[in-house]
């Protein structure tokens, strides 16, 4: 489909950059099939399931010919049966199996809450620890073409809210490696999401094996004026914006998160004592969403530091339009956040 | 009398283990009042031969799936006493340690991986279960417990395809008892026909009689063997019935939903009575193994229960224990 090469940014993100013999530059979406590929070659408990994974074009190429490497037992197409097909999941996981479902919307992802929320993520507490549900969902998150309501939703405020599951949503192509990683190593159910604007980017990532612990969020960029959260492809904004900023005086420190949860409150709140504003920039909804939590975080455990009040950036609270123009006004960007920083330094 | 073709010890055993599920049933219904086991228990009273049936075909290595009626699920496929009564008495010796109460049984060691309480919602992870045995090689089989109204769930059907299109060994197990809480299965569903729905899959699909042991077992037993083949899953509809409230002790035939003259037809075919009555004409059993039996049983039970009230209390600095199972690091193994 035209819209899987028109709409993806192109412009480097300038982090992660750092020159190593065994760094070299790849996309985003090879260093998801990179991790894959690599958790199945070292872990025969490990497989990747879900609608088109052996598809010609390999999700964004995140699965790209992985069946014909692994073979087609380990890395298979499923049914539309979404909520079954994760059940399917947790059972084999819970005879010690490694499953990786992948889901190529979100929205998908609704019709299988009942065995995400009512079952993975309550599996071990509920029977005190007995048994453990190893799994990875990965789903590819928001923005395509004119993709409308049904086809670009984030979701993750829904995931954060539940008991028992881990939420990742990495921004760069080390990350995305490191933490797919990790999550396939972790023992527990794991929301794995990746923004679709993300896929094309590319970073330094080292060609072996490595994970990159969960609930250690990332300082993209230092400053003293205003600290700006950005969740998920935010961050990247987050540090355009940031480059901006500069250019008007204003010193603002860049903050990935890089997990939700677990959630590293101690990156939030110490940055939050340096630069006394707090700014979070969510690819979901305001209400009731991410930037909702961690700003009562902030209020809770870091009031005295706070100069201003907190500020949230998010989509407007409609379905997704299809129409492009709306589109715009629908999804927020570098210009909503520098908006955001004059506002709170006053300028 | 025919002959069944089962071997008369496994015939005792099949005793056993209905008769076990109806005393430990019974006396969690006679001490129930004293509030001290707080937690809503759905009792199988009436439904104890589809239990015992179809995990008396299992063995020790294969897996079950079951529900919020699982307490007779639970026992016959040889899940620990003292571990269920102490989870009914929210203790932390509970088998799961008192973080799931009655709906949420578990003994891994047996093979029993869990229950939901949430209609049909263990069906599909009964086959993720005989999808990781088929990748690990290792012909178990994987028996799930559900009762008729999980039939109007989409996640049977999901299911089902699944199982089917994969060739997995999965025992689909419908305890039909015609009810879901009041509502009347005439009321819910089309026609009376679970088990063909099943067939749809071409799959085997039976539907048998769930308060004769004998045919529970023997349609069991080939539908083991089948599926451990990896010839595919297999539907079972038992048709059974529930004594008691949908929750708690003691009848609600007061109610008016459904009429005495239709409770007391079922009671007439009492699954323990009937086959206990079978045996003694047999030969297979009498008076005096009749005693013994109810003697080991009780004694048992009672030292169960007893345990169970001794037991500690969990510790409420653990409430947040077991929602994570944690690694040290995330070095990679």
């Amino acid at each position: 489909m035209p819209w899987t090469n028109l709409f993806v940014e192109r412009k480097e993100p300038p982090f992660d950059q750092d020159e190593g013999k065994d760094l070299r530059k790849i996309s985003f979406a090879e260093a998801i099939r990179e991790a894959l590929d690599q958790a199945l070659e070292r872990d025969k408990r490990v497989f990747v399931m879900g609608q088109g994974v052996d598809a010609p074009g390999g999700l964004w190429g995140t699965t790209l010919d992985l069946h014909k490497k692994h073979g087609a037992k380990r890395v298979f197409d499923v049914p539309l049966s979404e909520n079954a097909l994760t059940g399917v999941a947790i059972g084999a996981a819970l005879v010690g199996m490694r499953p990786v479902f992948v889901h190529n919307r979100p929205d998908f992802i609704l019709l299988s809450m009942d065995q995400i929320v009512n079952h993975a993520a309550k599996w071990s507490y509920m029977f005190g620890g007995k048994v453990k549900v190893p799994m990875v969902i990965r789903s590819v998150i928001c923005r395509g073409w004119g993709s409308a309501a049904q086809h670009s939703q984030a979701l993750h405020s829904l995931f954060m809210h539940i008991p028992g599951l881990r939420l990742v949503m990495p921004s760069t192509a080390y990350d995305a490696k490191g933490l797919l990683i990790s999550s396939i190593v972790d023992e527990n159910p794991v929301i794995f999401l990746e923004h679709r604007w993300l896929f094309k980017h590319t970073g330094y990532v080292p060609t072996g094996l490595y994970s990159i612990p969960f609930g250690k969020g990332a300082v993209r960029k230092e400053g003293n004026d205003v600290t700006i959260i950005g969740i998920s492809h935010m961050a990247v904004e987050a540090i355009r914006a940031a480059a901006e900023l500069q250019k008007e005086g204003i010193d603002a420190e860049v903050i990935d998160l890089r997990t939700l949860k677990p959630l590293d409150t101690g990156i939030i709140l110490e940055s939050l004592k340096k630069t006394g504003r707090l700014i979070i920039a969510d690819v979901g909804w305001k209400t009731g969403g991410v930037g909702a939590e961690i700003s009562a975080i902030a209020a809770e455990c870091g009031f005295a530091d706070l100069k201003a009040p907190i500020l949230r950036i998010g989509c407007l609270d409609t379905p997704t339009p299809s129409s492009y123009v709306l589109e715009e006004e629908f999804y927020p960007g570098v210009d909503d956040i520098v908006q955001a920083a004059r506002q709170l330094l006053k300028k | 009398m025919p002959k069944t073709g089962i071997p008369g010890k496994k015939l005792i055993e099949l005793y056993k283990s209905m008769l076990k599920i109806r005393k430990v049933e019974l006396r969690i219904e006679e001490l129930y009042s004293q509030d001290e086991m707080k937690t809503p228990v759905h009792l199988c009273i009436g439904q104890e031969a589809t239990s015992a049936g179809v995990c008396a075909c299992l063995k020790k290595e294969d897996y079950v799936f079951t529900n919020h009626r699982g307490h007779g699920h639970y026992l016959a496929k040889g899940g620990d006493l003292k571990a269920f009564i102490s989870e009914l008495y929210c203790k932390e010796a509970g088998c799961s340690r008192g973080r799931g109460g009655s709906m949420h049984l578990i003994d891994e060691r047996v093979g029993l991986l869990g229950a939901s309480a949430i209609v049909g919602g263990s069906i599909p992870i009964a086959v993720g279960a005989a999808l990781g045995s088929v990748f690990q090689k290792k012909k178990s089989v994987s028996a799930v417990f559900f009762g008729d109204a999980a039939a109007e769930q989409g996640v049977l059907y999901e299911s089902l395809n699944y199982a089917a299109l994969k060739k997995l060994p999965v025992i689909f197990v419908c305890e039909n008892n015609f009810y879901s809480v009041f509502s009347n299965l005439k009321s819910r569903q089309v026609k009376d026909n679970i088990y063909l729905r099943a067939k749809v899959f071409s799959m085997p699909a039976h539907r048998v009689d769930g308060t004769n042991v004998m045919d529970v077992y023997s349609t069991c037993a080939k539908a083991v063997k089948y599926a451990r083949s990896g010839k595919g899953p297999v539907f079972m509809e038992c048709r059974v019935y529930r004594w008691r409230k949908h929750v708690g002790p003691g009848s609600d035939i007061e109610l008016g939903y459904r009429s005495e003259k239709e409770l007391d037809s079922w009671l007439k075919k009492c699954p323990v009575n009937t086959f206990k009555e079978r045996l003694l004409k047999t030969k297979l059993l009498n008076a005096k193994k009749i005693h013994s039996i109810d003697k080991e049983l009780d004694s048992e039970i009672s030292e169960a229960f007893e345990y169970a009230q001794k037991c500690a209390l969990p510790d409420k600095k653990e409430a947040l224990k077991y929602l994570f199972h944690e690694k040290d690091d995330y070095a990679l193994d």
